[in-house]
């Protein structure tokens, strides 16, 4: 306990901001200590950290956290995160995002920053739904599922975002939830540790707006499905595909070394001032 | 009422008359020490449609930027021509492209085949530009020779500037000539294939 | 000492738009390329990485405007280019370095709308979506260049004007003048005057970031250096955490406005032109300015009395320098590239008998002098 104590102490504005704004048994809660944990086991100061988020439940994480701290508009934070890495590179920039901050109306931005390496850490906590405006139907709500916006039935097919951010070109992508705390303790850790684009995708849960519609339980029972529905990346390379039709794979998906846009730019001024030849 | 001299070079995109336009006023405004104001025009049609290029001088600060009425029309292919030929005033100078301009809207023009001369002398279209920037030197008497060749050498492609700085010096010699010879067209040099 | 004589350069709108950045001390850059603003990314990403700077081209104009105003966070001048299309994309970050208080500086050069409208056609339509573009209540600072000349100065105030105020500065150019090419003289270093942000000089634990201050611009730390404060879209109270507080929203909103307004002689450039004696006088901006005062010459020639006022200020709206006009003219034309924006602000200010007449050209063409000229007649 008292180590938990020392962490709150010192990585939260406990004085300024709390109660916070989540629902009792909200997954961000989890994620939030996560990231401390490795934060703090990283070494950083706190005064090298930038945390930028977008609009919606995960948007309002920053506020809580005593960095330097950057609350963006919908869908943009990676764009200013990428102002902020470039024009001072020597600060650690994480930026938390929820499925639809990140790859609904970021999803442009989210490929992008992927596709250029930029050093980022991205960390996505995909509860598919849209939660803060009352759980409509996201990019990573599943197809069948109910929301208030797909009462019916959704007829949309999901994004698998750590897929996607491995395709789009990130040097380092991982998928943990929050059910498996410890995995993503060490996700983020790593993620952190690598130069370039990383992702870390925190399946997580909405039990008052998603998990309500659709008959999934409390938030025990939806993290309970959690664990019943991971398969580690080694244990999913033994299965049948078959076998792998209703889980999701948690654990590191890739991790390449890639240069960093950073490095590149680099080069790109050594050439302008003629130092290095083009 | 203060000098105001207004030019107006015209063709088609890819014949390099905005670029002229730049050595020109360039050569007028930093080496002969005028008041210079260049514009262009371009559109959806730029590549291979028209393409034009203003050049005001003045002794004084230019107000209105685009030309007004021309004291001088290059004009490198037929349609230019015609287009903008009204817009020349009464004692206003055309000078042609007889490569491509074979119908001439007024009594008076100088007819010059800037085209045909880069590909028989040159061996090079791409410098009909040049001699014709060289050629509307020498007939308005706008600039000074020696500023015009600096300026050419200024903006023109490195390894580039004998092959410029010849054409130019062709075209103020085909512009001395012109003008002995007024109004009559240069049919000397003209091949029939290529009308 | 003899005065060195200026080196004197032919340089267009958008190039010398790049150098006065630069003299400004403009080190980041992101942008999406679209005519008729292209040239400014082209040539900048070229220059900055040579002084140690950044050039990004983002995946749209609302990524650009994003990463201008991260890097700016961290004490970084940063810009960004762009015209209509993208300025529209633009208006939403706009909004955001407006509540942040992010200095920044937006370059839009104008042509023809809506939508795509004429990518190479010159406009002045956008002068009310750079003043009411993104939602809410809020105060912009917009400038005008008429000439290559005041694309360098107008850029350099800019950015002071942004890093004094705490504010995004637009610069709005016309097609015309952000393509014509015309003789500049830069000047030394020495003789620019450059402003750079406040920063705070209370220890980071005393640093309140958003506290009033008698100017109401309050010292702005970079990210990074200690202070560590956060920075959200939503309204906030003078901590910077999001407040639902009317007793804190009211007096925010009110400091927002107030900053720009107590400073307003500040941010005033004009230009007024033969209006000591004018019977009529015309206000005008952009490159109609100049076939403006062409016709103020050739009218004066035939012995009628007109005098100009152009703007370099667009917002905020020149209000004094048009009451002065009016003093003495009781005629007025404005004459502008769209359906009237500006002649309605004009309208707004005037509260005597003045008529006000327009010319509104909306066909992708210049005013020429001449239909100025002609308007002078109709109404004089």
């Amino acid at each position: 306990m008292a180590e938990i104590t020392k962490l709150i102490h010192k990585y939260l504005r406990h004085d300024k901001k709390f109660p916070h704004v989540w629902c009792p048994g909200c997954g961000i809660g989890i994620m939030l200590g996560a990231l401390i944990r490795a934060i703090d086991s990283s070494g950083y100061d706190k005064d090298d950290i930038v945390l930028v988020s977008g609009i919606g439940c995960t948007g309002r994480l920053p506020v809580y956290v005593d960095f330097n701290t950057l609350h963006t508009t919908h869908g943009r934070a990676l764009t200013f995160a990428t102002g902020i890495k470039l024009a001072k590179p020597r600060l650690k920039v994480i930026v938390v995002m929820g499925d639809g901050d990140a790859i609904a109306i970021g999803g442009n931005h989210f490929i992008h920053a992927a596709r250029r390496n930029i050093d980022l850490t991205s960390i996505i906590v995909n509860n598919s739904v849209y939660g803060m405006t009352g759980g409509q139907y996201s990019p990573a709500t599943p197809y069948g599922m109910k929301t208030t916006t797909s009462m019916y039935s959704n007829v949309e097919h999901d994004f698998k975002i750590a897929e996607l951010a491995v395709t789009a070109g990130a040097a380092f992508v991982g998928r943990g939830t929050v059910y498996h705390a410890k995995l993503l303790d060490s996700l983020f850790e790593k993620a952190f540790h690598k130069a370039g684009f990383s992702v870390v995708e925190v399946i997580s849960h909405c039990h008052t707006q998603y998990g309500r519609l659709n008959r999934m339980g409390s938030a025990v029972e939806m993290m309970e499905w959690q664990r019943d529905h991971a398969v580690t990346v080694e244990k999913a390379r033994q299965m049948k595909s078959d076998e792998l039709q209703d889980k999701f794979v948690i654990g590191v998906l890739v991790d390449r070394e890639l240069p960093p846009y950073e490095e590149e730019y680099e080069k790109v001024r050594k050439w302008a001032k003629g130092v290095d030849k083009k | 009422m203060a000098f105001r001299y207004d030019i107006r070079l015209s063709g088609s995109g890819g014949q390099g008359l905005i670029l002229i336009g730049i050595i020109l006023a360039e050569a007028i405004g930093i080496y002969d020490g005028k008041y210079v104001v260049q514009t262009q025009s371009y559109g959806p049609e730029a590549r291979g449609g028209s393409s034009k290029s203003e050049v005001v001088v003045s002794d004084t600060e230019i107000d209105y930027p685009k030309a007004m009425k021309l004291d001088c029309l290059l004009a490198m292919n037929q349609k230019s021509c015609d287009d903008y030929y009204m817009d020349l005033k009464p004692d206003g100078l055309l000078i042609v492209d007889s490569t491509f301009v074979t119908q001439i809207p007024l009594p008076k023009a100088y007819q010059i085949p800037f085209t045909h001369m880069a590909r028989t002398i040159f061996k090079r279209e791409m410098v009909a530009n040049i001699i014709a920037l060289g050629a509307l030197a020498k007939l308005t008497g706008i600039v000074s020779p020696k500023s015009l060749e600096l300026s050419v050498l200024s903006r023109v492609p490195k390894g580039t500037e004998k092959l410029n700085r010849d054409a130019l010096r062709a075209g103020i010699k085909a512009a001395e000539k012109a003008k002995k010879a007024f109004s009559p067209r240069i049919i000397s040099e003209r091949e029939d294939e290529d009308t | 000492m003899k005065k060195k004589k200026r080196k004197e350069l032919l340089l267009q709108g958008n190039e010398a738009i790049v150098e006065g950045a630069l003299k400004a001390g403009c080190r980041f850059f992101a942008g999406y390329p679209i005519t008729p603003a292209t040239e400014i990314s082209e040539i900048l990403s070229v220059k900055l990485p040579k002084v140690d700077g950044t050039f990004i081209q983002m995946e749209d104009e609302i990524a650009s405007l994003g990463a201008v105003i991260g890097a700016s966070l961290t004490g970084t001048k940063s810009m960004t280019a762009t015209s209509g299309p993208g300025f529209s994309l633009m208006q939403e970050n706009l909004g955001f370095a407006i509540i942040t208080e992010i200095p920044c500086v937006i370059v839009d050069a104008m042509r023809g709308g809506p939508s795509t409208g004429l990518p190479t056609s010159p406009s002045q339509s956008d002068v009310m979506q750079a003043r009411w573009g993104t939602h809410g209540d809020h105060p912009i600072i917009v400038l005008c260049p008429s000439t290559v000349s005041e694309c360098f100065t107008l850029t350099i105030k800019a950015f002071n004007f942004s890093e004094r105020f705490r504010n995004p500065v637009i610069l709005l150019v016309d097609e015309v003048v952000a393509h014509m090419r015309e003789k500049i003289a830069i000047p030394d270093d020495e003789e620019i005057e450059v402003f750079n942000r406040v920063k705070p000089t209370v220890p980071p634990e005393w640093y309140i970031p958003y506290q009033d201050t008698p100017r109401g611009v309050p010292p702005m730390a970079d990210f990074g250096e200690g202070y560590r404060y956060h920075v959200t879209g939503l309204t906030h109270d003078i901590r910077g955490f999001p407040t639902s507080r009317p007793d804190e929203i009211d007096p925010f909103i009110r400091r927002l406005f107030r900053k720009i307004s107590q400073n307003f002689g500040e941010m005033q450039i004009g230009e007024f032109f033969m209006t000591d004696d004018a019977d009529i006088s015309i206000v005008a901006y952009g490159c109609v300015a100049r076939s403006a005062k062409r016709a103020v010459i050739d009218a004066r020639e035939r012995g009628i009395k007109v005098g100009l006022l152009k703007l370099n200020t667009i917002w905020p709206f020149m209000r004094t320098a048009v009451e002065k006009l009016v003093a003495k003219s009781k005629i007025v034309i404005v004459p502008e590239m769209n359906m009237g924006q500006i002649s309605r602000e004009v309208k707004r200010v005037i509260k005597s008998d003045v008529k006000v007449f327009t010319i509104n050209k909306v066909d992708s063409t210049i005013i020429t002098p001449e239909e100025i000229w002609a308007r002078i007649k109709e109404v004089s």
